[in-house]
């Protein structure tokens, strides 16, 4: 029944805010629609937590710890975007960004995408998360090109091109999953249903699994932004409103990693080898190492910050690679806190760059004497995200890490060599847009700054004490992906 | 038992998929791109009939259906509106080294061969010869991605290797679920639309739909 709350709710709000996104009270009726959703998700939330997994509508949904904690992240962080959405975009059109047709379109693709996502997460069948995943791209596209200018226009192109050629490989592994699935459990609608696959895991056809998994891999990879796929990443995310990257950046990457997560639980049960692992833990390191060289070289400021996303995106996908007990409670962690830091990153740097008029690093300086809250604001989720402690990040990236030492010893100088390279980088960036000679005007709105502190509180708390529950529920998700 | 006429007849249509892939790699005008892409569709949903005939699968009859609807008459006829309202339907692109593009195309056929045969001599299917044939016609479709300039003749490649992807779970499996089926159309069909939304807005920015002119955000 909540479910259908959950998914209903942002499916309606797209449709009227398809005709009403363009009034005056659009963003007020989008901020409900959000809250609404994230109600929906809470009640789910505490349902699962004490009661266990569940299905739904003759199975097509399919509720776990794993993937409840993912929808109730995606909900929060959808609302408290809507609230830095509201002043953010009202300012962006008293500048003459945007028109009335362009904040409706916006509106209702913000709704669409949340729909889209959270389908993704709570559906059971491997054939509509595909679908899901290649909807919530063309909910986004036109959001990312919604200024309209040139550089916009580019990113949105190579982002749909990109983001649908990859895809189409996970839809080609969707397929050869179904090859292997249909002869145990037969034709029709079962044989892509996860629960189904998960209890005969044992018995799919190997070869045609791990051929499953590179395709699987090598698709939501991409929109994973795993490097080398991930060129569409932080143009999509520097050209976009500053709302679509927070939600870009914080919820989407996770689900598309969601995907890849599933996927590895089956193939990992078909295959007596860790082959599933070891691509992941490939794939994770490049990613981190790679892009702590590229964050070093950016000039824009919502680039600098894409790249430390692919960092911890890679650095995520490796945590699941290794798998086992500690490492899988550490990326689930990980997952929440960098959801949270980098959405409240965003949310000030967003601001910022509406201050002074430029997205250049060189442009924006002295944050702290202009407006106070923007610029700790972004120190401090700076510091947060470089895995200063006592911030969550640095919990999650220490267990990451210390098991990455025990077992993989090889890998452990890379990351840190990576860890250090984007702290010396961003550290130093940071530090001169926030202190120094200052450059800012004032905004025609009061900007959204509650949802920051919010994040960045919610972070700190992670990183200090895990309560019991929530410390229970991941265990029980790490234990399902073992 | 499955009469050897239909495989033989499988094998052909397959064959003749994989032309039109050839055939699209090498067409240098926008139009006749079109058109071979409606025949492609016309091929798929007859090859998706053939399979539904011979094997009984009646959810086959249905699927074959939609395949004609959307990628034979309804995305051709969207993409021809599209070129007559762009007025770019006489566009003739010129392309380099047509014969090494060929050459590396049959390359990509032979790795793609090389990738199925382990995989279709697991399958039971009539129409196990087909999944070599559908993983090259993606490849074919992605090489050809990659070797144009202009936006309408990467649209056609990304839609063609959706084909490639189709004829694959026909080949492969009969088909995937009905639920998922609508699911990829609604979404081929959504894209297709936005992508013409694109074509107005780079051309109103561009002047031109070459997409040379989106390649410069790059990395300094």
């Amino acid at each position: 029944m909540e479910i259908l709350w959950l998914l209903g709710v942002p499916l309606a709000g797209g449709l009227l805010l398809a005709l009403f996104g363009h009034k005056r009270w659009a963003p007020e009726l989008n901020t409900l629609m959000s809250l609404l959703t994230f109600i929906a998700a809470a009640v789910l939330t505490v349902g699962i937590v004490s009661e266990g997994p569940i299905t739904a509508f003759g199975e097509q949904f399919f509720i776990d710890s794993f993937n409840v904690f993912l929808v109730a992240l995606t909900a929060f962080v959808g609302f408290t975007t809507a609230l830095f959405s509201r002043p953010y975009m009202r300012i962006e059109q008293h500048h003459g960004r945007l028109s009335s047709n362009m904040l409706r379109l916006y509106h209702s693709m913000y709704q669409l995408f949340t729909f889209t996502m959270l389908l993704a997460l709570t559906t059971n069948n491997m054939g509509i998360l595909w679908v899901a995943m290649e909807a919530a791209t063309l909910t986004t596209v036109l959001l990312v090109s919604l200024y309209r200018t040139p550089a916009s226009l580019e990113a949105a192109w190579k982002y749909f091109i990109l983001c649908g050629v990859g895809i189409a490989q996970a839809l080609f592994g969707t397929i050869l999953l179904y090859f292997a699935a249909e002869k145990l459990l037969g034709a029709g609608g079962n044989a892509l249903l996860w629960t189904h696959l998960n209890e005969v895991k044992g018995q799919l056809e190997p070869t045609v699994l791990s051929l499953a998994f590179v395709f699987l891999l090598v698709g939501y990879g991409t929109k994973v932004g795993l490097v080398p796929l991930h060129n569409w990443l932080p143009d999509a995310h520097a050209e976009g409103p500053t709302p679509v990257s927070a939600v870009l950046s914080g919820l989407l990457l996770n689900v598309a990693l969601y995907a890849v997560v599933r996927s590895k639980v089956l193939v990992d049960g078909a295959l007596a080898s860790h082959l599933a692992g070891n691509l992941m833990m490939g794939f994770g390191l490049l990613s981190v190492v790679v892009a702590a060289f590229f964050l070093s070289r950016q000039k824009d400021v919502k680039r600098m910050f894409a790249y430390s996303s692919i960092e911890h995106m890679g650095l995520m996908t490796f945590a699941f690679g290794m798998g086992g007990a500690v490492a899988t409670f550490a990326a689930l962690l990980h997952m929440t806190v960098h959801s949270l830091t980098k959405s409240a990153i965003f949310f000030t740097v967003g601001h910022a760059a509406q201050k002074t008029g430029s997205q250049l690093m060189e442009n924006i300086r002295g944050l702290v004497d202009t407006n106070p809250t923007i610029g700790w604001g972004l120190m401090l989720g700076s510091l947060a995200i470089l895995g200063v402690p006592p911030f969550g990040v640095f919990a999650s990236e220490f267990l990451i890490i210390t098991t990455a030492m025990h077992e993989h010893p090889w890998a452990t100088p890379f990351l840190l060599l990576a860890l250090g390279v984007a702290f010396a980088a961003i550290f130093s960036r940071v530090q001169e847009m926030v202190f120094g000679e200052t450059t800012g005007k004032r905004l025609p709105h009061p900007p959204a700054l509650i949802p920051v502190f919010v994040h960045l509180s919610l972070v700190l708390a992670l990183g200090l004490y895990t309560p019991p529950y929530l410390a229970e529920w991941y265990r029980q998700a790490a234990r399902l992906i073992g | 038992m499955v009469p050897a006429f239909s495989i033989q007849l499988l094998n052909f249509l397959a064959a003749l998929l994989l032309l039109i892939a050839f055939a699209m790699l090498s067409q240098r005008r926008i139009l006749s791109l079109i058109y071979l892409f409606a025949w492609q569709g016309a091929v798929l949903a007859l090859s998706t009939t053939v399979v539904a005939y011979s094997t009984g699968q009646d959810h086959l009859y249905y699927s074959a259906a939609l395949t004609l609807i959307l990628k034979a008459l309804l995305l051709p006829w969207i993409l021809h509106r599209l070129i007559i309202r762009l007025n770019i339907k006489w566009d003739v692109e010129t392309m380099i080294n047509v014969p090494t593009t060929m050459l590396v195309g049959i390359g990509l056929v032979i790795i793609a061969f090389n990738l199925a045969a382990p995989i279709s001599q697991l399958a039971g299917t009539i129409t196990r010869n087909a999944l070599g044939f559908a993983m090259a016609s993606v490849l074919l479709s992605f090489l050809m991605m990659i070797t144009r300039h202009k936006a309408v003749a990467q649209v056609v490649g990304f839609l063609a290797m959706e084909n490639g992807l189709f004829f694959a779970a026909t080949s492969a499996t009969y088909g995937m679920p009905m639920v998922v089926e609508l699911g990829i159309a609604l979404d081929v069909l959504v894209g297709t639309v936005i992508f013409g939304i694109f074509f107005f807005r780079i051309r109103e920015t561009f002047d031109s739909l070459d997409i040379k002119h989106l390649e410069k955000l790059k990395e300094d």
